[in-house]
């Protein structure tokens, strides 16, 4: 029998503690709507996006009334855009990004994912087709997220893409200019990126995946931190276990709910991505946890041992509670989307830098970082390629999404709205890394041995 | 379908009778009540089946939900799952 206190700690992690089911993601392949003619390729995608996915809102609201737990986002990915739009006879892609966007808002769900390409070792035409398409694609679409993987532990890094998508970045800001360049909100650059991640803005449906599936994204820092609370002072193994067990109860939540969604929809269910993913609501902080452990600011010196035994310990406690994980899985760190990182870095305290280093240790990279609006399309291709070397070298998932925010400096604002909240423009280094982008080619594969 | 009612709100006479005679209304069957009072706040966890229920489920969580309103009290009714999901390994 269960006890009222057990009961009334549930109801008091989701009423308020902010825990909930980040997203449900639904996971659709398109290979079969390939075809030579664009606009019957647009069309056979939003059929069949619209028909996979017509009930994905409405098992995701039921679910959330039944069990009285938040899904707040109900999402769809699908197959890398690039590899459909091979088969077509055109030069831009945009009208597949239109299609997604209006299957999207057909479906009810707020963004879909896998206007994406592939290239780690190289690039087809319709890799080039699809990046060249990108910035109109986001400028065009509300609801559609890109991204590009450019390089890999196994191929090494694309730098002939890595200068290509600095530029991309800079196009879609301009593009998006009106709204301080959201655009680059809907667009990451990764390395080592995976088939399975249900989190915006970087999911799409890898080809190793099934017909469709039911992905999911739990999330739980106000969970984490007011569990820290209660080991004030405590030796590091008290807090990696407090950790542990609050991961294991968040995780718990998210296998319940994807068996269930899954059930309903009549999709096999694929990963939990066990995730620490924050939102702008004050008490859903990764930031705040990490000054809970006893820095105070993060930012400053600490916060990547802090940070590296909390993404450890939100595995290991998550990992048994789900049948499959995938996705992402561990800490995220988008400086816009959390309070306590946004706090941060207004402050001064966290610099790019510092959160470069913070990527080593955790999901997934730099992210939803707004800079300067004049930042050098080389700046921005050379700070990719640092962020892929990261997770080339340590076989992890790395990613880029930053914004070149148009007209703004150093001390400015951007604000996204929502979920993707507002992110202080921080500052780069001015020296050019021009010389070194153009060099272009491939940085091969490192070494996986002899590794001291 | 088992599921479980939770019941918090300032003590005053009456409340279970009340809750209980909504859930009678609806047909829903009580299994197992435990109820305490902390810090002047009546609180009550009640295990239900609803599998005979004369409403889907979704609408007694609505309609008890307002009755929680009218008595200016919380009441809330979620399938017992979560616990069991969140509590038992």
């Amino acid at each position: 029998m269960l006890n009222l206190n057990d009961i009334l700690y549930t109801q008091d992690m989701i009423n308020k503690r902010h825990l909930d089911i980040r997203t449900i993601t639904m996971g659709i392949s398109l290979l079969d709507c390939a075809d030579p003619d664009i606009r019957v390729c647009a069309e056979k995608i939003y059929d069949k996006i619209t028909r996979r996915a017509e009930k994905l809102v409405k098992v995701g609201e039921e679910i959330e009334c039944e069990f009285g737990i938040p899904i707040v986002n109900k999402r769809i990915s699908v197959t890398p855009m690039a590899l459909i739009g091979n088969s077509c006879n055109a030069d831009s892609y945009v009208p597949l990004a239109v299609a997604m966007d209006e299957a999207a808002k057909t479906c009810g769900v707020n963004f879909i994912g896998g206007f994406s390409a592939l290239v780690q070792k190289g690039c087809t035409r319709g890799d080039w087709i699809l990046m060249n398409s990108i910035p109109e694609a986001m400028a065009a679409t509300e609801r559609v997220c890109a991204s590009v993987n450019v390089g890999s532990t196994k191929a090494g890094i694309n730098m002939d893409a890595v200068a290509k998508m600095g530029e991309i970045i800079k196009q879609t800001a301009l593009r998006t200019a009106d709204n301080d360049g959201l655009g680059c909100a809907k667009l990451v650059v990764f390395a080592n990126a995976v088939e399975d991640n249900p989190f915006m803005a970087g999911a799409f449906h890898g080809v190793g995946e099934p017909e469709c599936v039911l992905n999911v994204g739990v999330s739980g820092p106000g969970v984490v931190y007011h569990a820290l609370k209660g080991v004030k002072g405590r030796p590091f193994d008290e807090v990696a276990e407090t950790v542990k067990k609050t991961a294991f109860q968040i995780t718990r939540m998210g296998q319940l709910v994807g068996v269930e969604a899954s059930k309903r929809l009549n999709v096999p269910f694929g990963i939990v991505d066990l995730s620490l993913a924050p939102t702008p609501a004050v008490g859903d902080s990764v930031a705040r946890i990490l000054e809970e452990m006893g820095l105070e600011v993060c930012g400053t010196h600490g916060t990547t041992a802090a940070l590296a035994m909390l993404n450890d310990a939100v595995k290991k406690g998550g990992v048994m509670a789900s049948n499959h994980v995938g996705g992402l899985s561990g800490a995220f760190i988008p400086v816009s989307e959390d309070e306590g990182m946004i706090a941060a870095a207004e402050s001064g305290v966290l610099q790019l830098d510092k959160l470069e280093a913070m990527t080593c240790v955790c999901s997934v990279g730099l992210d939803m970082i707004a800079v300067p609006g004049d930042t050098s399309a080389a700046t921005i291709s050379a700070i990719i390629a640092d962020e892929a070397a990261i997770g080339m070298v340590n076989s992890k998932t790395t990613a880029v999404r930053i914004i070149p925010a148009p007209g703004k400096v150093v001390g400015d604002r951007v604000e996204m709205g929502g979920l993707l909240g507002s992110a202080p423009v921080m500052p780069v280094h001015p020296e050019s890394a021009e010389a070194f982008i153009a060099r272009g080619g491939r940085i091969p594969a490192p070494l996986q041995s002899l590794k001291n | 379908m088992k599921a479980i009612v939770t019941v918090v709100g300032k003590d005053k006479v009456g409340i279970i009778a009340a809750v209980c005679t909504e859930l009678a209304k609806y047909n829903v069957n009580v299994l197992d009540i435990s109820q305490t009072v902390m810090q002047g706040y009546f609180t009550m966890m009640m295990a239900v089946d609803t599998s005979a229920g004369k409403v889907a489920f979704g609408e007694l969580v609505r309609l008890l939900e307002q009755k929680g309103k009218e008595m200016g009290l919380s009441i809330r009714l979620q399938r017992e799952d979560i616990f069991e999901a969140m509590h038992r390994v």
